[in-house]
């Protein structure tokens, strides 16, 4: 009996293992399905081949005939199948219609616009009724407008007021538990802070909502309940647990030998943490931070409930505010299917996953340098 | 504890003096405030934790009881003495149930790919754990866009298209329990991903050089005793996976959770009440908030309950085992 | 396929009757011929050519870090397991080269079995851990199971201990009692060659000495190589003994020989503690 049964004996083998490769693909493939079905869904914006404008030009019904197919699909906004299953009558009837819709639209000087153009996304315009150029995000209204940069400008206040609060919070206890804290405390202190993570964003939320929200407005007296600042603490709740576990990692992967050096020479269980430890963890804290916005900007639920959701651009924490999550959250339920504020909430989906791609790569990066670092690999 | 000062020679003098005592010089004002001020920060934290947790509990404890949670809102959603939660508890329930049947087997045989297979140093294995940590911060509210796009749209649509092509109505391509479990489980595999792996490098080498050295193959290896090993381990995972997904609401809001439905979902294709969507509800849509507020942190607190009950047997059974291993590795 | 009770092929004439003394040269059971190993760019073995009978227990002994470990891993290939390794020359087991495309590493780790340096149960039961090598390999049915998990436990001289306790956890047992176990474990599924990685270097005074014992049985059976550091050890339970040094084999002969009348001074240097 020799040893040559060779790999072809178990074929079944083989054939398990490449299933389990195929199946360890499954993040990336998802990663990219999801960045293509939710991009997908945006891209007529990002080609500025959608037109929002009230007023369109209208083909007369007895071009029916002359008109090409596709164009006509388009005018009439059907879909393949849709076209097919109606007859001339229908479609004349459509075409009428179409004309005297154009003959109802509101004698507005912007309801030509184009509002999903790139321009009226970004910069301000002066609508009607207005007295200067304005950002404004106002998709139900007779005229839809799409400027993005209130909501742009809503997601920074809220995440930057939650990583004021939480990064210096989740740091100086990261520092604490890994530095400071005795081994039995630390068993049990670390999971403890891990369970803020446990609480639902929709907890959270209904939390600020009603406790924090009046709470914060006796303390400090301002106008509007809801607004960027409760979002803010809110959020940071949420970021805590985030910041704290990725700092905390960072500071306890630094070798046990640097803190023993520094404690040799005399230092104090401060000055060892301070001076050394710290500067050698840097790049994980720079990490927590990174990831830490990353969660706060892709938050949803908490912001949704806690910060009132007017799309005012300003720079005060106190005002109501609404972020880019929220507004796809509590809009996306009333868009008709493929038309155009539907595709703008995906777009800004897409901005959102971009971000957040960007964030939480860079955060990545860095840990994985420190630790190639700290681990002597470089 | 001696300071630094003591042992080292004064200045001025080639002496030492050896005689000095080991006490303080002075109070170390910096170590002080340094503990001070990172204790302070801990003990905040904790303090807000407990501050939620009493908040919730004392509350939601007054309008908690056996009949809310074991009856519906036929009498409608927002009355304090009838309404009860049970559609959505069972709702929750069997998403997340569903969503587990997807995530567990995929994300543990990617973990098992990753320890196993994949050679630690490559790029390729670079890249998968990139796409690892990458979908674990992607926003909730993007998987729900995605579901939305991708399961519902292209997948659901596609069903009806070219499978049912004579449905007056959608039966795939609309929110469903089933479409909401997929985006689940699609949010929750890094956490699978993650706690199955930890809990396989933590095996030691020498039980899969003993099964090796018998003749087994890898697989027969893997299968009879890593994954036996790491079971542990993958329990924690899928249960912090579940009560993950428990929570969450911004994934499920278009995919498939109902605001009100008369019934229970019969079918994979049906809606669903949810815990969490229903505190959302009660919290921004109550007609009158004070009369409603028992019952919205009842509803909390049954909606903690579930999420940090999970999470609490998470972190038992994984201290469990960290000190398991840390015995056998002795 | 019934592979447990399959007879011991070996295309060479049988060696003498058990037990016996370095006799007349047979065809040798393994043959290295200008083995080398490289772990990156460090190289572990240099050029090793040797030969190792049947039924005899072969000791390989040397300072550490001088490649016995390695070589005796070679044996069954489990050096594929480590990352970067690559190995020239040849090993023949059998007639056979073991590193050919053709071979199925699986066969050669059923028929040559190895007992680790650490006993590394498995975390099931006594009976559990005999049973999975053997299920391993096709024997299924429970009678046999437990007729084969009982032989194996007598042979390694464990089966008194703990017959009354067999579906105990393995893990419970005394560090001795779990290495014999690792070897009832390896001999369950009759291996031609046992390769033993300094089975009784974590072991007491007392639990060694029933384990070369056992090795003194066993070898009526199989062909061991067994690496130690304890030169006492390799005296007295080998028939044969290799010298390693920074991966060179100095000399191999008849254990009297190496420990009485080496040839080498390195090896002379070795056996009476001037240096190692």
């Amino acid at each position: 009996m020799g040893l040559q049964r060779g790999h072809r004996a178990r074929p079944l083998e083989w054939l398990v293992e490449r299933g389990i490769f195929l199946v360890s693909l499954s993040a990336i493939l998802m990663i990219f399905l999801i960045f293509l079905f939710v991009g997908r869904e945006a891209l007529p914006i990002f080609f500025g081949r959608t037109n929002s404008s009230l007023v369109q030009e209208t083909i007369p019904v007895d071009k029916l005939d002359s008109i090409p197919k596709p164009k006509l699909k388009e005018y009439l906004g059907l879909t393949d199948s849709e076209l097919a299953g109606l007859d001339r009558e229908t479609l004349q009837e459509l075409m009428a219609l179409k004309i005297e819709g154009a003959q109802q639209a509101p004698k507005d000087k912007d309801a030509d616009v184009n509002t999903t153009a790139w321009r009226y996304l970004l910069k301000p315009h002066q609508w009607t009724g207005y007295d200067r150029a304005e950002f404004i995000w106002q998709p139900v209204s007779q005229i839809h407008k799409y400027n993005i940069i209130p909501l742009v400008i809503g997601s920074l206040k809220a995440t930057l007021v939650a990583l004021m609060f939480a990064v210096p919070l989740a740091l100086g206890a990261a520092i604490y538990v890994s530095q400071l804290a005795g081994p039995r405390t630390k068993e049990w202190l670390k999971p403890t802070i891990e369970l803020l993570a446990g609480i639902p964003s929709v907890v959270l939320g209904f939390f600020s909502l009603i406790v924090l929200a009046t709470v914060m407005q006796n303390l400090f007296g301002y106008q509007s309940r809801l607004n960027a600042f409760v979002a803010g603490i809110a959020l940071g709740l949420a970021i805590i647990p985030v910041v704290f576990s990725i700092a905390e990692d960072a500071l306890s992967s630094v070798p046990r030998s640097y803190t023993q050096a520094a404690l040799a020479l005399g230092s104090s269980r401060w000055q060892a943490a301070w001076k050394i430890v710290l500067p050698a963890a840097i790049p994980g804290v720079f990490a927590a931070v990174a990831l830490g916005f990353g969660r706060g900007i892709g938050e949803t639920m908490v912001v949704l409930m806690a910060s009132g959701n007017a799309s005012i651009v300003s720079w005060s924490v106190f005002d109501s505010t609404r972020t880019m999550t929220a507004t796809i959250a509590a809009e996306l339920a009333e868009t008709v299917f493929g038309g155009h504020h539907y595709r703008m909430l995906f777009m800004i989906g897409t901005l959102l996953f971009v971000v957040t791609f960007l964030s939480n790569l860079a955060g990545d990066l860095i840990i994985h340098r420190l630790k190639g670092r700290l681990e002597g690999k470089r | 504890m001696p300071t630094a000062s003591s042992s080292v020679p004064s200045q001025g003098s080639d002496r030492k003096d050896l005689s000095r005592p080991f006490r303080k010089s002075s109070l170390d004002v910096a170590s002080f405030v340094f503990g001070g001020l990172t204790g302070l920060a801990t003990l905040l934290i904790l303090a807000i934790l407990a501050i939620i947790l009493g908040n919730i509990i004392w509350h939601g404890w007054a309008g908690f009881s056996w009949r809310f949670v074991t009856s519906g809102t036929s009498q409608g959603m927002f009355d304090v003495d009838q309404a009860g939660v049970l559609p959505m508890i069972l709702g929750t329930t069997a998403r997340v149930m569903l969503m587990t049947l997807f995530v567990l087997p995929i994300g543990v045989i990617t973990a098992v790919y990753l320890t196993e297979y994949a050679s630690s140093t490559s790029l390729f294995t670079r890249i998968i754990r990139g796409a690892v940590n990458n979908l674990a911060g992607v926003p909730s509210i993007v998987f729900g866009l995605f579901g939305l796009g991708f399961f519902i749209n292209f997948i659901g649509g596609g069903i009806d298209e070219f499978l049912l092509p004579n449905r007056p109505e959608p039966v795939w391509g609309k929110p469903a329990i089933f479409w909401a479990s997929l985006t689940l489980a699609v949010m929750t595999l890094p956490v699978v991903i993650v706690a199955t792996e930890e809990s396989l490098k933590a095996i030691l080498p020498g039980l899969r050089e003993a099964s090796l050295a018998l003749g087994a193959t890898k697989l027969e290896t893997i299968v009879m005793i890593v994954i036996p090993q790491a079971m542990p381990g993958i329990l924690t995972g899928g249960i912090l996976a579940v009560s993950r997904a428990a929570g969450e609401v911004a994934p499920i809001l278009f995919t498939g959770a109902a605001y009100y439905m008369a019934s229970l979902p019969r079918a994979l294709t049906d809606q669903f009440m949810d815990l969490g969507y229903h505190v959302f509800i009660l919290s921004t849509q109550s007609p009158d908030i004070e009369r409603t507020r028992p019952i919205l942190y009842a509803t909390v607190l049954v909606l903690l309950l579930l999420t940090l009950a999970l999470n609490f047997v998470a972190i038992l059974i994984r201290a469990r085992m960290r000190r398991k291993m840390r015995v056998a590795a002795h | 396929m019934e592979t447990t009770h399959r007879p011991i092929v070996v295309p060479a004439a049988r060696a003498p009757a058990p037990g016996n003394e370095p006799g007349p040269p047979a065809e040798p059971l393994i043959k290295t011929e200008a083995l080398a190993l490289h772990y990156g760019q460090t190289q572990a073995l240099k050029n090793i050519s040797m030969e190792i009978r049947e039924r005899m227990v072969t000791a390989f002994i040397g300072p550490s870090g001088c490649g016995k470990s390695t070589l005796l891993r070679c044996f069954n290939r489990m050096n594929d397991l480590i990352h970067n390794v690559r190995t020239t020359g040849q090993i023949r087991i059998a007639g056979q080269d073991i590193n050919h495309a053709d071979v199925d590493v699986i066969e050669l780790r059923k028929r040559v079995g190895m007992v680790f340096q650490r006993s590394n149960p498995f975390p099931k039961s006594i009976y559990e851990n005999i049973a999975y090598a053997l299920r391993l390999h096709g024997t299924r049915a429970r009678s046999r199971l437990a007729d084969i998990v009982e032989r194996s436990l007598r042979q390694a001289a464990l089966w008194e201990e703990v017959k009354d306790r067999l579906h105990t956890s393995a893990l419970s047992l005394s560090g001795g009692q779990q290495q014999r176990l690792c070897i009832a474990r390896a001999i369950a599924i009759q291996p031609e060659i046992l390769l033993m990685d300094e089975p009784a270097s974590a072991l007491d005074p007392i639990a060694t000495a029933r384990i070369e014992d056992l090795i003194l049985d066993l070898k009526k059976e199989f062909t061991i190589v067994i690496v130690t550091h304890n030169m006492q050890q390799a005296a007295r339970i080998s028939d044969h003994t290799a010298f390693f040094y920074l991966g060179d084999l100095i000399e191999m002969n008849a254990t009297s020989t190496i420990f009485t009348n080496p040839s080498m001074k390195q090896t002379e240097d070795y056996v009476t503690g001037r240096f190692g």
